[in-house]
Order: structure tokens, then sequence, then C-alpha cells
């Protein structure tokens, strides 16, 4: 039996919706960092889907590519993290503004 | 069968990814959005993209999530150290309205303009199913034939942010210390 593609669609929606929502509420910068990857995961799950339709599978090898990035990102993110806390004793964003004064 | 095992694996997903989203402690938000990518990784063996699949457990589960996990253990407060008290990380919320706000937002635009682009009638009239039994051998071909350079670029990225990542969280002297 075959899913129809909007199921695939509004569950992206949704956890793209969701990832936002992590990203603004909390305040921990490495929970915000898990936000980002699921609005990530989102994405690709978009990808995949309407690659279901794709010859050549341009969806599949697009979203592999954003999984090599998310890596990327999420790898020097951490670093940034944990030099912020070395600095800052403290990874909650708000009390990261010595800019702001 | 295969709707009701869809649904199924749709509402593990969006329900862990909500545990996500309402949970103060960060381990718990961490091993949640565990089953959140494995959720994933079987809708896209549902989308037919089996090799993405294994590719997503591999990178996301066995990668990211300890690199998250770690990252939190490594980000304790001293204060709390051997306080006697249980290791609980908590996250304070803040500017709940406006994150709900925002994110409810963009779902009602994003299944509004879903519900009007009708994709059920454009896939029944013009689009055919490819029917595979799996997408590795042409995922190989394509990634060493058409996608030959961005696979290189690709390499060389991670290459970069390794040594990056391993720089910039060694503990180098005077390097973004305070005093």
């Amino acid at each position: 039996m075959q899913i129809p593609l909007s199921y695939f669609l509004l569950t992206a929606a949704l956890l793209f919706s969701i990832g936002l929502a992590v990203v603004i509420v909390k305040r921990n910068a490495i929970v915000v960092l898990m936000g980002i990857e699921l609005m990530l995961n989102a994405a690709n799950l978009n990808l995949v889907a309407f690659s279901r339709f794709d010859t050549d599978l341009t969806g599949q090898f697009f979203s592999l590519f954003v999984i090599i990035v998310a890596a990327a990102e999420i790898v020097v993110a951490l670093a940034i993290v944990l030099k912020v806390f070395q600095h800052f004793q403290t990874v909650q964003l708000d009390e990261v503004s010595e800019l702001k004064d | 069968m295969t709707a009701f095992v869809f649904l199924f694996f749709v509402m593990l997903t969006i329900a862990s990814a909500a545990v996500v989203l309402i949970s103060r402690n960060v381990l718990y938000s961490a091993f949640s959005l565990m089953v959140t990518f494995l959720g994933i990784a079987a809708l896209y063996v549902f989308a037919g993209a089996d090799f993405l699949a294994v590719t997503q457990i591999m990178v996301y589960v066995g990668g990211i999530l300890v690199l998250l996990v770690f990252g939190v253990m490594l980000t304790r407060n001293k204060a709390d150290r051997g306080t006697g008290q249980a290791n609980v990380i908590r996250t304070e919320h803040s500017r709940t309205f406006w994150g709900i706000l925002t994110a409810g937002g963009i779902f009602a635009i994003l299944s509004t303009i879903l519900a009007k682009a009708r994709f059920d009638t454009v896939e029944r009239n013009h689009f055919e199913l490819i029917e595979r039994k799996t997408t590795i051998q042409e995922l190989g071909i394509g990634l060493l034939t058409d996608y030959a350079l961005p696979f290189e670029v690709a390499g060389i990225l991670l290459m970069v942010a390794l040594l990056g990542a391993a720089y910039l969280s060694g503990k180098a002297k005077n390097f973004g210390t305070k005093e």
C-alpha cells in the first residue's frame, strides 16, 4: 500500500514547527542545537518524500549532503559552546550577553 | 496494516519531538531526541529510502546524539558538583508565549499551503510511482559520477570541521578564556 505524500509533508511541517519552538523557548545552548537538528531533519523528510517520484533520486542525494553539513555544523557548534562555557561558566544563552553592555 | 504502522511511527516521532520541547531535563530531551531520530529513520523506510534510513541511524543516533550528550556532560556547572544531590541538568524556559505563537503560526501557514496545494490529485494525475527494490546501487553510482565534486567537497568540509573543532575545544592557553 502507498502512503500519500501529504502525510509526510504534514509530519515534516509539524516537526519543523516543534524544532522552531525548541529553538525559541529553550535557554540552554545545547537544547537549542537539538531544535536545529529537528528542523534539519524535517527538511530532509520533505526531500526524501518527494524523491519517491524521481527517477534519478536527486532528493536523496541532496538530503545525504544535508546530513553531512548537519554533522559538520553540530561538531563546530558544540566546540564553540564548550569555549563559551570555559569563558562564561554557563551555557544559558540569556546570560551570555557581554557584547550587549 | 502498513498505514497503521506508518501512523504509529508518525505518532512516535511527533510525541517524542514534543517531549524534547516540553521537558525541562536536558538529558530527557536528548534521549527523546534519539527516539525522534529513530522514528524519522522509519519514515525514510516508508518513503523508500533504505540507505538514507541506515545513514540517519548511524550519523544522527550514533554520532550527533552521542556528541550532544558529551556536550551536556562537559558543560555542567561546577557549583552543582559534589553537593550530594541528584545529577539533574535543567534548562529554563523563556519567551514561551512568543515561541509557541511563532511555531504555531509557521505550522498554520505550512498546513494551509499543503491543504491548498492538493498534492493528492497532483500525485495521482502527474506522477508515477517508481518501484525500487533498493536505492543503494543508484546512490553509489551517482555519488561517483554526477555528484563526484560535491562528494569530494563534503569530504574536505568534514575534515575542516573536524580539525576546527579539535582546535577550538582544545585547552589552548590565552585563547578565548578570561584572564
